[in-house]
């Protein structure tokens, strides 16, 4: 019994630990998302439970130009689906991490928790996934996340326009810092990416009508179902590469 | 969109993104075994990320040339595994910095 109420105690410690610098990098892109989410017309409170439930980077990005635009709740559903389709790659292989006595209700909170940092955290934990540790780090990061986006909501009126401008690219910056280092060691990667920007460039010109969600859901079904057609991966690449 | 409009927005994101989360891991106990799933699944987060970045970040922009500086920094700042933030705070920097600059 004292052997395991200090292994719980030394589980949160860790937790908060490494929970700590993702939170702050979290608190300043959740800032410039409340940015995007103020000119939607989202409250400070609705930015903040958006944040505390859907802690996603593109995925809030996303709802928020979804709201900004009036889309309809089919469109809504669709990509917040793709945008997050990242995480079923993720949680499929947080599965093969779980204690397989772990029941329902801890797989659907460990689920919860997953982002690109928390999932990096439970794969570099040794052996079975730590849901105290894991829990730990996520709650302390998601309320930074959270306690970004309001102030972004709430202060972003306050600062210049130019500053407000500059902040808002903040998101972009971030996308790219996920995308671009795996593609240094992949050519294919890196010609994925190029291509991902010409077809995105090329579908706003040609074809305005077609909204920026319905864009992203086509283009990331078609590009990744051609890449994977022309390029499987190889037996021994794992789906935890996709995070790094 | 009216209050309750953004609500139901929310709430619907909210449950997507949990049921993305939470299914894999809830039923799925073996590793996934299908080549082209597995493949798949491995590009979609470059693809959905870089068709959300380009042109988007370049309209974000006080003009173009500061939204391609931007991009342009940011790419280098990534390439050189700089992390997250610093990336971030790098592009809104090259962003404000050239958007001082009239066009």
């Amino acid at each position: 019994m004292r052997r395991n109420r200090d292994y719980t105690r030394r589980m949160v410690l860790k937790g908060l630990r490494d929970g700590l610098p993702i939170g702050l990098g979290y608190f300043a892109v959740a800032f410039s998302l409340g940015i995007t989410a103020r000119g939607a017309g989202v409250s400070p409170l609705q930015g903040w439970v958006a944040s505390i439930l859907n802690h996603a980077s593109a995925g809030e990005y996303a709802l928020y130009a979804l709201i900004g635009t009036h889309a309809a709740v089919w469109e809504t559903a669709a990509v917040i689906f793709v945008t997050n389709m990242r995480y079923l790659l993720m949680s499929a292989a947080l599965s093969q991490k779980m204690d397989p006595k772990a029941g329902f209700l801890r797989r659907l909170g460990t689920g919860f928790c997953i982002t690109d940092e928390i999932f990096g955290l439970a794969v570099a934990h040794p052996g079975a996934v730590s849901c105290t540790y894991l829990w730990t780090a996520f709650i302390l990061a998601d309320l930074m996340w959270a306690g970004g986006t309001l102030c972004g909501i709430l202060a972003g009126n306050v600062l210049p326009a130019n500053v407000v401008t500059a902040l808002s690219v903040a998101i972009y910056g971030m996308f790219l810092a996920i995308i671009i280092p795996p593609a240094r060691k992949s050519r294919v990667l890196c010609g994925l990416i190029l291509v991902a920007f010409a077809c995105s460039f090329a579908f706003g010109r040609l074809l305005p009508s077609l909204s920026e969600g319905t864009r992203t859901i086509i283009l990331t079904v078609g590009l990744s179902a051609g890449a994977a057609l022309l390029f499987p991966l190889k037996e021994e690449e794992d789906g935890k590469e996709a995070k790094a | 969109m009216n209050s309750s409009e953004i609500w139901i927005t929310i709430l619907v994101a909210a449950g997507v993104s949990l049921l993305v989360r939470a299914l894999p891991l809830t039923l799925i106990r073996r590793p996934i075994k299908n080549r082209f799933i597995r493949s798949f699944l491995f590009y979609v987060p470059y693809a959905t990320l870089a068709v959300m970045t380009f042109p988007a970040m370049i309209d974000a922009a006080a003009h173009p040339v500061a939204g391609i500086a931007a991009l342009a920094a940011g790419a280098i700042a990534a390439w050189c595994r700089l992390g997250l933030f610093p990336v971030a705070i790098i592009s809104c920097a090259v962003e404000f910095l050239a958007g001082l600059i009239p066009v």
